[in-house]
């Protein structure tokens, strides 16, 4: 097996043991998703005209949680210095890295997307949308988050800086991802507009977030 | 002094912080002296030479600090970007020093420019605050220079909060734009370009000039107070770097008492 393959695989299965959390951001976007009505009321209609926003809000939140980890562990038992003197670029660790924790964290997510709009009275074109739009926003996100991880990774307290200096980054794809799940179910607005659009975010943050994880590593481990 | 030295003074004995801080006591006080006196003619015109707006009355009159402010806070961003590209690129030793003034500095500006606008929002469109896209933006990029200012704050030595802030100021410099045209894209009510628009200004030249001159002791202001800052950033970490040396040598001072005392 590729060392790739072998860093992917390790960090699938580092993630799914005890102490790993892969299904702690479910748990977490399920919870978020639970607490709404209780704040906005139980008016179904208000839920199913805001529940693409809340099923969002729900996953970003649940995805940068998740991402402080991302690094620091590598970096408190060495493996980190490792992958830094090996031969394989370090944008492409990050890049496979951040595959295992999407994989891991993001994908359950979208999994229980359709799930969880039921609760929230959306009408099935629209689960459909929003479950497309995680599927393609949530990369994003991991990506993005992936350099305020590395950012952070000297930090003992790194989370909530992290949360800090990313959701700024992460409002374009908040707002295309919203945009084009509601354009599904409102008639005058589009899908396809600020899907494709959502497409070419994720894409961008794909070439982003390696390069500049990788540049952050390897100042802070200097 | 021969002409080779003359020639020789360049960007790079800049990198001098001796140097640097020996030029900044030299150009301080006249610069001081002409934004002091530009911001004193801005003001005079704005306040007393400019006319009302027809519609809006005399509270047109924020635009003259509104505006300005807003391009200084924008800026100063760039400030940080060309600082960012020094400390990661040129490896310039001031570089991320000017990074560190420059973003406390763009945090004023952007948070003058929202209070002033919301001033100017409530008699114009009835309400402090609404969610368009150019003050939703503005307000983005002052938590994002208050994102960067507390990572400044996070990690304790400089040289590595240095480069940290110049690759987030860096994917904030790609990214922001996409913000801009996002919100943009999302909401709009505030009023488009004035000024710079391919046109030619469509501003009349009586407040058109009192807001250039403006713009241009706030562009002073910036410069005076981002060269105090950078001077102020150079002194605290020398005084760092003084109080880590004093402490090294007090500790080797303690082993070399302990280990005398052991060999009696």
């Amino acid at each position: 097996m590729s060392a790739m393959g072998a860093l992917f695989v390790r960090d699938l299965k580092l993630s799914v043991r005890i102490g790993g959390g892969a299904l702690m951001g479910v748990l977490f976007f399920l919870i978020v998703v639970t607490i709404f009505p209780f704040a906005v009321g139980p008016d179904l209609n208000l839920l199913s005209r805001i529940g693409p926003a809340i099923l969002w809000i729900g996953a970003l939140l649940a995805t940068l949680l998740s991402l402080d980890r991302l690094f620091q562990a590598d970096q408190e038992d060495g493996t980190l210095d490792l992958l830094l003197l090996g031969e394989h670029p370090l944008e492409l660790v990050v890049l496979v890295k951040c595959a295992a924790q999407w994989i891991s964290t993001g994908l359950p997510l979208v999994i229980a997307t359709p799930l969880l709009s039921l609760f929230l009275n959306i009408e099935p074109v629209g689960i459909a949308a929003v479950t497309a739009t995680l599927m393609v926003g949530t990369p994003a996100l991991t990506l993005i988050g992936a350099v305020g991880a590395a950012l952070t990774v000297i930090l003992r307290r790194g989370g909530l800086l992290l949360s800090i200096l990313i959701l700024p980054l992460t409002i374009p794809v908040l707002i295309f991802g919203v945009s084009a799940a509601l354009g599904a179910v409102t008639d005058p607005a589009p899908f396809d507009t600020p899907f494709y659009i959502l497409c070419g975010l994720s894409l961008l943050y794909l070439v982003i977030g390696p390069v500049a994880a990788a540049a952050a590593l390897r100042s802070a481990q200097e | 002094m021969t002409e080779t030295e003359t020639k020789s003074f360049q960007i790079r004995d800049l990198a001098n912080p001796t140097r640097f801080l020996a030029l900044l006591d030299k150009i301080m006080l006249p610069l001081l002296i002409l934004t002091i006196i530009a911001l004193g003619v801005g003001l005079y015109m704005a306040l007393f030479v400019s006319p009302d707006d027809y519609q809006q009355g005399s509270t047109v009159k924020i635009m003259y600090i509104h505006v300005p402010a807003a391009w200084l806070a924008m800026f100063a961003y760039t400030m940080m970007t060309v600082s960012a590209l020094g400390t990661l690129v040129w490896k310039h030793p001031l570089a991320d020093v000017s990074a560190k003034a420059a973003a406390p500095l763009g945090a004023a500006f952007s948070f003058v420019c929202l209070t002033t606008g919301s001033f100017w929002g409530k008699p114009m469109w009835g309400t402090w605050w609404v969610w368009d896209a150019r003050l939703t933006s503005m307000l983005i990029l002052l938590i994002i220079y208050l994102g960067l200012i507390a990572l400044w704050h996070a990690i304790e030595d400089p040289l590595k909060a240095g480069k940290a802030v110049a690759i987030l100021t860096l994917v904030g410099f790609i990214i922001i734009p996409i913000i801009k045209f996002s919100v943009d894209w999302w909401s709009t009510l505030h009023q488009p370009a004035t000024v710079f628009t391919l046109d030619g200004p469509k501003m009349d030249n009586s407040m058109l000039i009192p807001l250039l001159v403006m713009a241009g002791a706030f562009t002073l202001l910036f410069t005076v107070l981002h060269f105090k800052a950078m001077k102020n950033e150079i002194l605290r970490r020398r005084i760092r770097s003084m109080q880590m040396q004093a402490a090294r040598q007090v500790a080797s001072g303690n082993r070399a008492a302990a280990s005398s005392v052991a060999q009696r």
